[in-house]
């Protein structure tokens, strides 16, 4: 962001960028900059609350006044220490004939048609796989989990693509299920840690590792400090 | 996993340089046309998705809230965003900004670009002015960047 803001200012607009990493914004050093001290994907800091958001975007506009290029902090700070987890009933057993991870994605429908419904599709399914598809995408990872190779597992496309829409698709689910908004992460930690789904993916990605495939096959595939 | 473990894996990255800063005086902000350029790889459902190393930039419409996040990383939170999209693309809270008089007025477009950029050549050299010269062609004064 820092980077096209040097480039947009000079072609004659002032800029405004703000920045979650503190250390970026300052290397960066941008014409106007505001370092939120965020969690990556909340750069207006907290979702549904406009007085919080109204407070983000004075302090940054209010940059535009200076005579200099600025970076400043702002004042509050929202913290993410790794625990915070969504509570989030999933649905029971339902085609015993099913693999249990297609099965709870299955499930998970009707909630995640609700959400859309709600929110509309900004982060769940349709990227690469459509929400029909869902199951079958789920089945692939299991499969590459358990040893099949990701080239011969029916993966519907760039395993880390479809891995986010799965991912997607189930944090939006969630949203219908909790109906409160959970801290940021929390909707990633309950997909990685209470899914089978989650559980897969991370399990196919191990695999994959093991098995030598080249590493940006891979790597992207869960957030990189799993 | 942990935002603060993740934001610590960037902590390697080289940043780009600078040698000097540009810098444009805007107008009054009473006064100022304000857009948003954003690096989350919004696009209506209409428009082509963002491909892995996708350097150019999308045009949003102002007006419509259909939007979709093609961002390839998996290193952000995306349930911030799916609830209220004003946590990444402040729209609203521009509009409520140019109807209180705070801003002159909102553009009817926006910009996005993809975060997730290893070589910023591309962007630095051709999108980057490109999607500047558009903003310009539109009158735009102000431009609000927002990360993912």
């Amino acid at each position: 962001m820092s980077v096209l803001a040097h480039v947009f200012e000079e072609a004659g607009i002032a800029t405004v960028a703000l920045g979650s990493i503190g250390a970026h914004i300052q290397g960066t050093a941008p014409p106007r900059g505001l370092w939120c001290d965020f969690p990556l994907g909340r750069p207006l800091g907290k979702p549904n609350d406009p007085e919080f958001q109204h407070r983000v975007l004075a302090h940054a506009l209010g940059l535009l006044g200076s005579s200099e290029p600025v970076v400043e902090k702002f004042a509050d700070a929202i913290t993410d220490d790794g625990t915070d987890t969504m509570v989030c009933e999933l649905p029971p057993r339902h085609d015993p004939s099913l693999h249990p991870a297609v099965d709870e994605a299955n499930g998970l429908r009707p909630a995640y048609d609700r959400a859309v419904a709600k929110l509309g599709n900004r982060t769940g399914a349709g990227r690469t796989v459509a929400a029909d598809d869902i199951g079958a995408a789920v089945l692939a990872f299991t499969k590459i989990a358990e040893g099949t190779p990701w080239k011969e597992a029916g993966i519907p496309g760039i395993p880390a693509r479809v891995a986010q829409d799965i991912r997607g698709y189930y944090e939006t689910a969630a949203l219908a299920l909790a109906e409160h908004a959970p801290a940021a992460w929390a909707g990633a930690r309950w997909f990685f840690t209470s899914t089978e789904a989650g559980r897969a993916i991370v399990d196919a990605r191990q695999a994959m590792a093991d098995v030598g495939e080249k590493h940006p096959i891979w790597f992207y595939i869960i957030p990189g400090d799993m | 996993m942990a935002d603060s473990d993740i934001k610590a894996l960037t902590g390697g990255l080289e940043l780009p340089d600078f040698e000097s800063t540009a810098f444009t005086t805007p107008p009054p902000l009473a006064e100022a046309k304000v857009a948003i350029v954003t690096s989350a790889s919004l696009h209506h459902p209409d428009q082509d998705d963002f491909s892995p190393m996708d350097t150019g930039y999308r045009v949003l419409d102002g007006g419509r809230r259909d939007y979709m996040c093609g961002h390839w990383s998996p290193n952000f939170d995306a349930t911030g965003i799916a609830l209220d999209l004003n946590t990444v693309f402040p729209i609203d809270r521009l509009d409520e900004l140019a109807a209180d008089g705070t801003i002159g007025s909102v553009s009817d477009i926006h910009l996005s670009y993809a975060g997730n950029q290893f070589d910023l050549s591309a962007v630095r050299m051709d999108s980057g002015p490109a999607g500047a010269k558009f903003l310009r062609d539109h009158e735009v004064d102000v431009a609000l960047f927002t990360p993912v």
